[in-house]
């Protein structure tokens, strides 16, 4: 009785977890087991802490010349970070960012949120990817940051000067995904900004949309949000939703 | 005014009755994030002491949100049953504990008093009650309902199919579904969260489930969960509409950030009402909830988040829903942080919804970024399978591929239901019977040789 069930012809149809089969009512060990491995990478990610040297490496190798900062946010732990989302938002009161030295046409931040796996995974690729579609935008130094939510780089945006900032975050891993990257992009960033006048690119991985992608439609949307001078619900373009692997945005980070 | 408590000689001072209501709750992260837990253990101990010698009928003369800016407060206050109330007139909310689980407070007693109770007074009681008194009072309670299925009879539990795909896509929805209904669950409702929530997405994902109902004679209705104002529209336009949804939440602000209000609910009733697709009853509403949700609007009004979420309740009982119920460990760590924390709602839940008279179901789930995991799920389902839980979701291997959280599964129902004996709605455990799925013994155990139902269903999965 622990094989599939008879009408596992169905699981064509959808990645849900379908005709399992069962042993008596329930799973089967190898199931269960499936199940367990995907929760396990999930907090794994969630509970994973970014690591520095590798982001580094990773920066050099891609050829990305920017001054790189690290900071921390008001966060000292992963359970502070987990029981109280404002934490995630501000910088720790000892967080220090390279000097403003005048205005900068964007800054990229990449924090930890919910996932620092998908930042080890996906970050540095799509940063490279961006990049790339930016020639002869003043990009401020890139900031790293620990313990981060999305909102963290209103802060850094307002201290660089910044018109635009990005920041590429781990999201909210499931179990089919533990990997995925989402970029929020805000004009005119300072403390305050509502999620309302963000825009999002989700769902980036290698099995979603892809990094090289990604950068491609980050791009096009600072250019946008630039010519616009805005960033929210009023900047879309359904042809940009056109592209393969578009995601719906997803919030919560 | 003020409430107060000494003990050992430190004397606790609670400024207004909703402080002295959050610092009474048990432990949660959400109240501590909105800055209104206890700071002690013992603080909290001291305002339960001074909380169960508070007359009940304070919360008739006091109002947590003014009357005059919600719209919840006015529907609470201009509800309440002076009647319905009289045999708990006199108590204090301790004494109110006490009778709850007294031998007095049988199912009549208790079915004819949840008219004169309010949020407050379910929300207050539960604070001084351990797991096994919320269970225990639970348990005598029952809220019974109908539409094609009868759902809240006792010794029966029913199981939501909740088949939802990340693109709606119609043949994977499908697929779900069979697997659901061969796991002999579906009594409740095939309820869909749509990714899209438009009338024409709406109007499709109806057509589908109604067609495969309509084809095998399932007594059960569907129910796409989009926003109540979707559900007009595609009323409007024709599409078969079982039951209404929508999730509901405490206060009026709250309910503003959801875009809806009490008059939309009615009038989406009336219209559901005027379909007369029903059989076996009448109860066309399906609403959601859950601990947090006001907070995370940042419209609590101050509240904890366990009494706000009661609020919830009375809005649900203003429309005598099908189902409610609280979607309890979906929204993050920040609310609940832990499988104890979330077990302790979900009972709170289940039982301040059942003593107003709301039909409570609880989704039993969590995310990633919480600390439980499926065994925490296990304890919470079995625990509420005891209390005479209304219905849970049955989702496949427990993993939702759309909203990406884990729940329980099929096999969920199909264990709990054994382990405790409980079956399914009556007319679908007819139907399950009939079409070979459950066997002589009671089991589910689909037959699929020959012509049998059950073998005709998996017919129409490959057609499909």
């Amino acid at each position: 009785m622990s094989g599939p069930d008879r009408w596992s012809f169905l699981r064509e149809f959808t990645a849900a977890r379908i005709a399992l089969g069962r042993t008596g009512n329930a799973l089967p060990t190898a199931n269960l087991l499936d199940f367990q491995m995907a929760h396990a990478r999930a907090r794994d990610a969630v509970h994973a802490a970014l690591d520095m040297d590798l982001l580094r490496g990773q920066i050099a190798d891609a050829g990305i010349g920017l001054e790189v900062a690290e900071v921390n946010s008001e966060a000292p732990t992963r359970h502070a970070y987990l029981q109280d989302p404002s934490k995630g938002r501000h910088l720790a009161a000892d967080a220090e960012l390279p000097e403003a030295a005048g205005e900068h046409d964007v800054v990229f931040v990449i924090g930890d949120g919910l996932s620092a796996t998908a930042v080890h995974e996906n970050a540095v690729a799509t940063l490279a990817a961006t990049l790339k579609h930016l020639e002869g935008w003043k990009v401020a130094p890139l900031v790293i940051a620990h313990q981060a939510r999305v909102a963290l780089a209103d802060e850094i945006g307002a201290h660089f000067h910044a018109a635009l900032s990005v920041m590429l975050i781990g999201e909210r891993p499931g179990l089919s995904a533990s990997d995925s990257l989402g970029a929020y992009l805000t004009y005119e960033p300072k403390p305050g900004r509502q999620n309302a006048e963000r825009n999002c690119v989700s769902n980036i991985r290698p099995a979603g949309l892809k990094p090289e992608l990604a950068g491609y439609k980050i791009a096009w949307l600072l250019k946008e949000a630039r010519r616009l001078k805005l960033t929210g619900v009023k900047l879309k373009d359904d042809a940009l939703e056109a592209l393969p692997g578009g995601g719906a945005p997803v919030l919560g980070s | 005014m003020a409430y107060r408590h000494s003990f050992a000689g430190h004397r606790y001072e609670f400024a207004d009755l909703k402080t002295l209501l959050a610092k009474a709750s048990p432990a949660r992260a959400g109240d501590r994030l909105a800055g209104l837990a206890a700071e002690t253990d013992e603080e909290r101990v001291a305002a339960r002491f001074a909380l169960a010698d508070l007359p009940l009928d304070t919360f008739l003369n006091e109002e947590l949100i003014p009357y005059e800016t919600d719209e919840v407060t006015r529907l609470i206050m201009d509800g309440h049953d002076e009647d319905a109330f009289a045999p708990v007139r006199g108590l204090t909310v301790g004494g109110f504990r006490d009778w709850l689980l007294s031998d007095a407070a049988d199912e009549a007693a208790l079915k004819a008093l949840a008219p004169g109770l309010t949020p407050e007074m379910a929300a207050a009681v539960s604070k001084l009650m351990r797991n096994q008194d919320l269970i225990a009072v639970a348990r005598k309670c029952r809220v019974v309902t109908a539409f094609r299925s009868t759902i809240g009879l006792a010794g029966r539990l029913a199981i939501r199919i909740q088949p939802n795909h990340p693109t709606d896509d119609l043949k994977g929805i499908a697929a779900s579904t069979l697997d659901g209904l061969m796991y002999g669950c579906g009594d409740a409702v095939i309820g869909i969260n749509p990714a899209t929530d438009s009338p024409e997405a709406m109007a499709r994902l109806l057509h589908l489930v109604d067609d495969l109902r309509q084809r095998y004679d399932i007594p059960t209705q569907s129910c796409v969960l989009a926003h109540v104002t979707t559900a007009m529209e595609v009323m409007r336009r024709g599409a078969p509409v079982d039951i209404v949804f929508q999730s509901v939440a405490g206060t009026q602000k709250a309910n503003e950030s959801f875009g809806i209000n009490l008059a939309m609910l009615a009038e989406a009733r009336e219209m559901a009402l005027a379909l007369k697709r029903g059989t076996v009853g009448d109860n066309v509403m399906y609403f959601e909830t859950g601990q947090g949700a006001a907070l995370s609007a940042d419209a609590h009004e101050g509240l904890d988040q366990q009494t706000v979420e009661a609020r919830a309740y009375a809005v649900a009982r203003a429309f005598s829903p099908l189902l409610t119920n609280t979607v309890v460990g979906f929204i993050g760590p920040e609310y609940l942080f832990d499988g104890k924390e979330i077990a302790r709602a979900g009972l709170e839940d289940h039982f301040c919804g059942k003593l107003l008279g709301v039909p409570m179901g609880v989704d039993v789930c969590y995310t990633n970024h919480a600390e439980a995991d499926q065994d925490d799920m296990d304890n919470l389902l079995t625990l509420l399978g005891v209390a005479g839980c209304n219905f849970v979701m049955g989702v496949p291997g427990a993993d939702d591929i759309m909203l990406s959280y884990q729940s329980t599964s099929y096999h969920d129902a199909l264990y709990v239901r054994s382990a405790l004996g409980l079956k399914p709605a009556p007319e679908f455990e007819a139907w399950l019977r009939a079409m070979n799925i459950m066997d002589e013994r009671g089991q589910v155990r689909p037959e699929l040789a020959g012509g049998a139902g059950a073998a005709q269903l998996l017919e129409y999965g490959a057609a499909e």
